[in-house]
């Protein structure tokens, strides 16, 4: 898996990841999660990647040196956050932090403050409706992002093109 | 792609049901599972699709392009415009409860009001992504 070179294949492998992520979602009982998973995830941004591959080439480079330095950085960075696992809570633990703060209250007046019986649907959208104004925000800058860029180059293009046949 | 019989039939037989669950997600969403972000998300599934069998001017043809900005920004515009709603109505920004005379029915119609501009941003959105993708050589 980590010698993949073929990138058609990696985009596929990751949109199987993605699957597989969102059966352990509904396994953990977070199906609002599983949903997103699978849809963005396993759907979405597999077609994304392959349009992407499509557009530039399907093979990786062959790279003459062993990349010792990102190997390196990843290891690193990978135990540290492996370091920072070990002072978790136990999962599922009552006495954890997140259980304490204002979990409680969501679960328990969340319905009666908001109308809405999906808790998740109700923390997303009202408890914390200014995070969920930041993603969407967040998305419409990632569309108008790709339109700029990807738009602009491919009129320039044209241009060029169109300015190449006039001068023949 | 015109000679793939079998993708074409296939998919015209499932692009209105996925349209239409993509409904039902977004109207749901208090109620079960889902949402603004994932009904938009099926929803592009959908018209992603038909542009992956039927080729992106299909797309363009449904949704052009610039319908597609004017949609992302009105559901982000929808969204800020319900804060700004609830801050005339008394609250603060983004409380829904001011919305209406009984605090819950405000929050309750404010949830899902400024879903559905959740649902109409990131479907646009990411229909945009796609075409520009799609059509990038």
């Amino acid at each position: 898996m980590v010698s993949l070179r073929n990138l058609l294949a990696a985009a596929l492998v990751l949109g199987i990841y993605s699957l597989v992520m969102a059966a352990l979602w509904v396994v953990l009982d977070a199906v609002d999660v599983a949903f997103t998973e699978a849809a963005v995830g396993a759907g979405v941004t597999t077609v994304f990647m392959l349009l992407a591959i499509a557009a530039t080439g399907r093979h990786e480079k062959i790279a003459h040196r062993r990349p010792w330095l990102p190997i390196l950085i990843s290891l690193a960075v990978g135990g540290l956050l492996v370091y920072g696992t070990l002072d978790l809570p136990a999962f599922g633990d009552p006495e954890a932090p997140a259980q304490q703060h204002v979990g409680p209250h969501y679960i328990e007046q969340g319905e009666a403050e908001t109308g809405v019986p999906n808790i998740v649907t109700a923390v997303l959208a009202s408890y914390r409706g200014f995070d969920t104004l930041g993603e969407v925000t967040v998305i419409f800058t990632a569309g108008i992002g790709v339109l700029l860029m990807l738009g602009i180059i491919r009129r320039r293009r044209h241009a060029a093109d169109d300015d190449a046949r006039d001068r023949e | 792609m015109t000679e793939h019989l079998v993708l074409r039939v296939v998919s015209k037989l499932l692009i209105p049901p996925i349209l239409l669950f993509a409904l039902y997600v977004q109207m749901h969403g208090d109620y079960g599972p889902g949402g603004g972000f994932q009904a938009g998300v099926i929803f592009a599934a959908g018209l992603i699709l038909y542009g992956l069998v039927y080729g992106t001017e299909a797309v363009r043809s449904v949704a052009p392009p610039r319908l597609l900005v004017v949609l992302a920004c009105l559901g982000v515009l929808l969204y800020a415009g319900v804060g700004v709603a609830s801050m005339i109505g008394g609250g603060g920004f983004l409380e829904y409860g001011a919305l209406s005379a009984d605090a819950t029915h405000g929050n309750h119609v404010g949830i899902i009001i400024i879903e559905i501009g959740v649902g109409v941003a990131v479907a646009a959105v990411m229909t945009i992504i796609f075409t520009v993708l799609a059509e990038w050589r």
